[in-house]
């Protein structure tokens, strides 16, 4: 009688013991988690980099045809003041074979200015065609020199590695001249 | 240490026999040198002490150049000139820790395809294959990282490149680059950790490669026979191996010295032939250079992060069966890291009963299309995207899956291996006469 008493009772005590190995080292895991945290979220942008995130800018004095670089959060924002001649090229190829399919009109707020980020969706190079000089590529847009993606005067990939069209900043126009980026 | 039967450290002086039974110092680095090392060793097995040399080297010069560089956006490319032009032999340090870098990748690259040939990578060494896998991966992070720091056009850009293979991991991708970046863009933050881990990353480089030369002394060295030293006896294992000092220490330091002199000539007289122009041109975050291309050492890999574009059927299949979750860009991206991982799993792929590829008539083939293929991977991923280059680089990109994947799976199957010498000693006498026996002058 007693012998069985005492075979329970250290039954009794081995999952006792067993819970307590589990509760310290699940303690263990969430106090080691814990602390690593702060480390890797110290990693994500500061305040004062993401503070940085609106930019306003006048377009006054932007001819059509010409096309504008400015920075905003550390990466280029093409703005191309398009003429009626790109517009039309744009719309024209809304129901082309793409990429990327997206009609020009949901690209744009006014369809004179064409606002993007300009950096390649594939692996990050700035494409050229800002410049007057620049290569513009295929679809007379622009075109990235790093591994031959072409872009329409809509910023959309037509041909290439890229995967996704350049992509539309969040952007207001305050008034007629000015825009807020961000 | 265990495994090969040899003499042990047997403190003899009063002082000796103080510290040795306060702290076994003495003991571990006399039975680390006096190692007993096959005495067929050939020049191939030279790579492993240039590589100590590199790390050395690699420290040495980064601990001075650090004295005099600034992590500064603003600064950092001014700073770089300043111990170009004004820092007492700057400009040889900053060459040496440059071309350093280009050593240390010669000598990997030999080390790893001398592993790949004499089957080093095989049981028991399968430890000593993946702890070099990672110190290798760790090279990797440290070279690109080293690389950001002078803050010019191609630092900048190539990071841009590099951080944006991450971004192409679906869902999260994103969110780990910004992470990565410490911004939505290469900026201050970037330049900041690169720094601080471009400082860490060789210091648990050393710690790895302590554990490296640990797992092979378990084990004992492979040597071109990949036939084991017999250890029946202290005696028995003599006749296979000779200690590692002064034999092979006196060998590896000539083989040091040839190298150094290609080395120095380099660092003296063309110091910028592996570099890339464009690098001395300040960092623009508005205009990438022309021409994107990473140092030659990881332009195999960067043939193969190229090489699968979404016309390639694979990558179509893929995409379709994952519901276009892995498109083309993160296909080359796992492609890219998928190839080191073909490599590191290389012990579990071959097949072979046999160890060296000396003895494998129709590996040695295989292995040689493969050294072929590796050239070839480089010199096409500094081509542009173009035809013809991207069929040259889907073709060898496949090679080099083929080979670990199916060639060296079934080779063990298919080849009838030659018979490899009894012992070391057969070898040793085979290729240096009886004349002397083979013992060396004591």
């Amino acid at each position: 009688m007693s012998d069985i008493l005492t075979r329970q009772q250290q039954q009794a005590d081995e999952s006792r013991r067993d819970f307590l190995y589990y509760a310290t080292a699940g303690a263990a895991v969430v106090t080691t988690g814990a602390a690593i945290w702060p480390l890797i979220d110290s990693m994500n942008p500061s305040a004062d980099v993401s503070a940085l995130a609106v930019v306003d800018i006048d377009l006054e004095g932007v001819e059509p045809g010409s096309r504008i670089t400015l920075k905003w959060k550390g990466k280029p924002v093409f703005i191309d003041h398009r003429t009626e001649e790109r517009i039309a090229q744009a719309r024209a190829d809304d129901d082309a074979p793409m990429i990327d399919p997206e009609p020009d009109a949901e690209r744009v707020q006014r369809p004179e200015w064409l606002v993007v980020i300009g950096v390649c969706t594939h692996l990050g190079c700035i494409p050229l065609g800002q410049g007057g000089s620049d290569p513009t590529g295929d679809w007379n847009g622009w075109f990235c020199p790093c591994h031959g993606s072409h872009y329409d005067t809509s910023g959309r990939i037509r041909k290439g590695p890229a995967p996704r069209n350049l992509d539309v900043p969040p952007y207001e126009f305050v008034s007629d001249t000015l825009v807020k980026i961000g | 240490m265990a495994g090969i039967p040899h003499d042990h450290y047997e403190p003899k002086t009063g002082i000796e026999k103080w510290l040795h039974s306060r702290l076994n110092v003495v003991g571990l680095l006399y039975d680390t040198l006096m190692i007993p090392t096959p005495k067929n060793l050939n020049w191939m097995w030279i790579w492993g002490i240039v590589l100590v040399f590199c790390l050395v080297l690699q420290i040495a010069t980064g601990v001075v150049l650090v004295m005099h560089y600034t992590p500064h956006v603003d600064l950092a490319f001014a700073s770089i000139e300043h111990i170009m032009r004004d820092v007492n032999g700057g400009h040889m340090i900053r060459y040496m820790h440059m071309n350093g870098a280009s050593l240390f990748f010669v000598a990997v690259y030999a080390h790893i395809f001398r592993g790949l040939y004499y089957g080093s990578y095989k049981a028991p060494r399968e430890v000593t294959w993946i702890i070099g896998m990672l110190i290798y991966l760790l090279m990797m992070g440290t070279a690109f990282m080293g690389y950001v720091l002078p803050w010019g056009q191609m630092s900048f850009h190539g990071t841009a490149v590099i951080t944006g293979l991450f971004g192409a991991i679906p869902g999260i991708g994103e969110a780990i680059q910004t992470w990565l970046l410490g911004a939505t863009a290469v900026g201050q933050p970037a330049l900041n950790r690169f720094f601080s881990l471009h400082y860490l990353l060789p210091f648990v480089i050393a710690g790895l490669v302590i554990v490296h030369v640990w797992a092979f002394h378990s084990t004992g060295n492979n040597n071109p026979t990949g036939v084991e030293v017999r250890r029946g006896s202290k005696a028995e294992a003599e006749k296979d191996t000779l200690p590692f000092w002064p034999y092979f220490v006196i060998k590896d330091i000539f083989a040091l010295a040839v190298i150094l002199v290609v080395f120095f000539a380099i660092v003296g007289f063309m110091p910028n032939y592996l570099g890339h122009p464009d690098n001395y041109i300040e960092a623009n975050p508005l205009a990438t250079p022309a021409h994107i291309v990473p140092e030659w050492y990881f332009l195999p890999f960067y043939a193969i992060l190229r090489a699968f574009t979404a016309d390639v059927w694979a990558v179509q299949f893929v995409s379709f069966i994952t519901g276009g979750i892995i498109d083309a860009k993160f296909f080359g991206v796992l492609a890219m890291f998928g190839a080191i991982a073909v490599m590191a799993l290389a012990p579990w792929l071959d097949t072979s009963s046999v160890r060296s590829g000396r003895y494998r008539p129709m590996f040695k083939w295989w292995f040689a299309v493969l050294c072929v293929d590796f050239m070839v991977l480089m010199w096409v991923g500094a081509r542009p995207a173009e035809f013809p280059y991207d069929w040259i680089s889907l073709i060898a990109s496949a090679y080099w899956f083929a080979y670990f994947l199916v060639i060296l799976p079934l080779l063990g199957v298919l080849e009838k291996p030659d018979t490899p010498p009894a012992t070391i000693e057969d070898d040793f006498k085979a290729h240096y006469g009886k004349s002397s026996d083979a013992t060396p002058a004591e």
